[in-house]
């Protein structure tokens, strides 16, 4: 308890001694404070200021803090997982024998996506071209869109292909010159 | 010599007081001036519902026409309070609906309201005109459909932030095709569909709609229209705007904002596309308010380039996103700003808040009106706090919050004593006050000296000893409500004074060093307080023990009694 006498010198150095703990709790009420949110707090004094510096705060289980409504919590929250989680589409291609998953997201453009498909179907897709799609090429690439609609990948912007994309289908080349030539 | 004046002049004279403070001050005067003020107060605000009851609020106003209720506790927002602690609004409007109250307004703060509340309402008041609920709980649209259908007159509909059940989602449809009074609408926090073509409908014939802020279901196809409908609106919550800025909808939108120049206020953006908001720019010039606390995702460069246009802002809520130099960028744009909140981006989050003390200082900097703050940050030093209160001696409202409630002067390590100080000493008008960061019992010592206006102060991790609560209690004359978590202050704090806690509406103190013992003993001298015990666990099973600490414990004075409808988990002691 020696330090208890510190406390009370101008300097007041027992509340500015960088300690992980509830102000001015010292050891032993610290131990029997059911208080059990602050894991650190059990930390020794000794230790030098580094450590106590990088320990990790216990902020994480503090229950209510920092004061934020649940109601903005819960909207916040629902976005950035929303935001956080990705974009599934399965991608067939004709004769293959089995479909395949991708995550939309993880594709910066179109060009990004066409060479991961040209790689997982160990197809060549060719060039995207507005008048004539993908014709010349052995496969095009087309989507299933919100309104149930089969188009061609490549028409829309970007953004707004990643979130009206519900599934992927490489077309034969046969099949798919009907669509270039809309 | 006053007695002299007939009722009637009297009557007409404290028709002219508006505000609750000064009506009961003049009920005070004498008996007959009591009796006037009672029979012609139209609004009543009861700061604690259970400091009164329904009956006694009728009996003594029986012509009341608008009513404003709280019931939880403030610290309920973060967690701290059972859900089913209390606050039922059902026992009022029972009581006026037998009473025959002609209620006309209702304003509601964290209370229960049930479905068979709302319905009550709409079958009991033909003159129902307003219903605000903010933070409230425990209802469904379908209680919403009830107040659309039945209520002829109703001009205001504003639900904010509460948590709300939408198990059929046609409560809109309900308002009648000869329903054409409303003048305010808002059901942003509403989390389901809503019915697109009732509600361009409603927009359509309510030619008085003023305020409309729509929820996250209304895409913006549909908000054009609506736009297009009301041109006249004041006040607009968007809902979704995330539309491809190429597209014939974008510019549409864009084509019927320019024209709604009456718009003052901005919120909403629930989902939001940072490429479509150059559609707002024409009104930024007008707006007065903005929120886009609720619309993460927008990065700080595209949140300035909007800011930056609002030259008249008074009032910014934003999300932390924005950074310290965004903020640089309001201060020097928005010169007129009073109120400014900064939110973290995400709550869940016990990383990083992109927010420090600089930001702060440059906004008080550019904007010396600044009079109402909250801020999230990640530190604090007590040269920025002295800095701000130098350059804004005009807050009311003053929250910082720390994201580490423990953390020191960010350069010196000190606690944030000075800063604070400075801030209490600065703002002479000061009513609000929530500090946070290392904080010894000095600041508390400041506190009670300056900070003579102060009403309502939020403590948390804070304090050394007894004696910084008992600072606050001797020095501010003016406290109403003190809330108290996980700091040091015991019983000799709790006992030193219990006659100021019936000057005060309420005191919450949690996680701290009071006593059973102590509560009881203070709850046997103050018959006019309800001293509550909340507990969570099973601690109290084997009965309680005097010296055992409290775990939360919340007091307010009453004029009633004990309540009845607590909950098995809340004591009264």
């Amino acid at each position: 308890m020696e330090r208890a006498a510190v406390y009370d010198n101008e300097l007041n150095l027992k509340a500015t001694e960088l300690r992980l703990g509830l102000p001015g709790a010292d050891e032993s009420e610290k131990q029997s404070s059911r208080n059990n949110k602050r894991s650190s707090a059990e930390m020794d004094d000794s230790r030098d200021k580094d450590e106590q510096e990088s320990a990790p705060a216990p902020k994480a289980q503090v229950v209510g803090w920092p004061p934020v409504r649940s109601y903005r919590k819960n909207i916040l929250h629902q976005k950035n997982e929303s935001d956080l989680s990705g974009i599934f589409v399965k991608v067939s291609m004709d004769g293959a024998p089995y479909l395949r998953k991708i995550d939309l997201k993880v594709y910066i453009n179109y060009q990004d996506l066409l060479k991961a498909l040209e790689n997982m179907f160990k197809c060549s897709i060719g060039v995207y071209s507005e008048r004539e799609g993908y014709d010349g090429s052995e496969f095009a690439p087309t989507y299933e869109d919100k309104d149930g609609d089969w188009m061609l990948v490549g028409d829309v912007p970007w953004d707004m292909f990643i979130t009206s994309c519900k599934r992927l289908r490489i077309m034969k080349g046969s099949e798919a010159k009907g669509l270039g030539c809309l | 010599m006053v007695n002299y004046f007939p009722e009637e002049v009297l009557e007409h004279v404290f028709s002219f007081l508006t505000s609750h403070r000064d009506r009961n001050a003049v009920s005070l005067v004498c008996k007959s001036w009591y009796n006037v003020e009672r029979f012609s107060r139209g609004k009543v605000f009861i700061g604690n519902c259970y400091a009164i009851s329904p009956e006694r609020l009728i009996s003594r106003f029986p012509r009341v026409r608008s009513l404003t209720l709280k019931g939880k506790p403030h610290f309920a927002d973060f967690n701290l309070v059972l859900h089913d602690w209390g606050g039922y609004v059902y026992p009022w409007i029972e009581a006026m609906a037998k009473g025959c109250t002609n209620l006309e307004e209702l304003r509601l703060k964290r209370m229960l309201v049930s479905d068979a509340s709302l319905e009550l309402i709409a079958k009991s008041f033909p003159n129902f005109k307003s219903l605000v609920l903010v933070s409230c709980e425990g209802f469904t649209t379908d209680g919403l459909a009830a107040i659309a259908s039945n209520c002829r007159f109703l001009r205001e509909l504003d639900l904010q932030e509460n948590e709300v059940e939408d198990p059929r989602g046609q409560w809109l449809s309900c308002f009648p095709d000869s329903c054409t009074s409303l003048a305010s609408l808002n059901f942003a926090c509403l989390k389901g569909e809503v019915n697109l073509a009732a509600l361009e409908r409603l927009v359509a014939r309510c030619r008085n709609l003023k305020s409309l802020r729509l929820n996250h279901a209304v895409p913006p196809d549909v908000l054009q229209k609506i736009l297009a409908r009301a041109p006249q609106l004041v006040d607009l919550g968007a809902g979704s705007f995330v539309h491809d800025p190429e597209s014939e909808t974008y510019n549409k939108l864009k084509n019927v904002m320019q024209k709604c120049t009456s718009i003052r206020s901005l919120s909403g953006f629930l989902d939001v596309n940072a490429r479509c908001l150059p559609a707002i720019y024409p009104i930024c010039i007008n707006l007065s308010s903005l929120n886009l606390s609720y619309a993460p995702g927008i990065y700080s460069k595209e949140l300035v380039k909007l800011i930056r246009k609002c030259k008249k802002l008074q009032c910014l809520w934003i999300l932390d996103t924005i950074g310290d130099k965004g903020l640089s960028v309001v201060a020097s744009a928005c010169k007129e700003l009073q109120e400014l909140r900064v939110f973290k981006s995400d709550p869940n989050d016990v990383g990083n808040a992109a927010v420090t003390e600089e930001g702060l200082v440059a906004i008080s900097a550019g904007c010396p009106n600044l009079n109402s703050l909250l801020y999230f940050c990640r530190q604090m030093t007590n040269t920025a706090l002295i800095t701000v209160a130098k350059n804004c001696p005009n807050f009311i409202r003053f929250r910082l919050c720390t994201l580490d409630p423990i953390t020191p002067d960010a350069v010196t390590m000190q606690p944030l004593d000075n800063g604070f100080g400075a801030i209490v000493q600065s703002c002479k008008g000061l009513k609000r006050l929530s500090v946070s960061g290392l904080l010894t019992d000095q600041v508390f010592l400041y506190i009670g000296m300056y900070a003579e206006q102060l009403e309502m102060l939020s403590i948390a991790f804070a304090g050394n000893s007894d004696k910084g609560m008992v600072y606050v209690l001797n020095g501010c004359k003016k406290l109403k409500k003190l809330e108290i978590r996980d700091s040091p202050f015991g019983n000799m704090a709790l006992l030193a004074d219990t006659g100021k806690y019936e000057t005060m509406r309420s005191l919450w103190m949690s996680s701290c060093k009071v006593t059973f013992g102590a509560c009881k003993s203070l709850a046997e001298k103050m018959p006019r307080l309800n001293v509550e015990i909340i507990n969570e666990g099973d601690e109290m099973e084997g009965g309680s023990d005097d010296r055992q600490n409290v775990e939360k414990m919340y007091l307010y004075r009453t004029l009633v009694g004990p309540r009845k409808d607590a909950p098995d988990s809340v004591w009264t002691l």
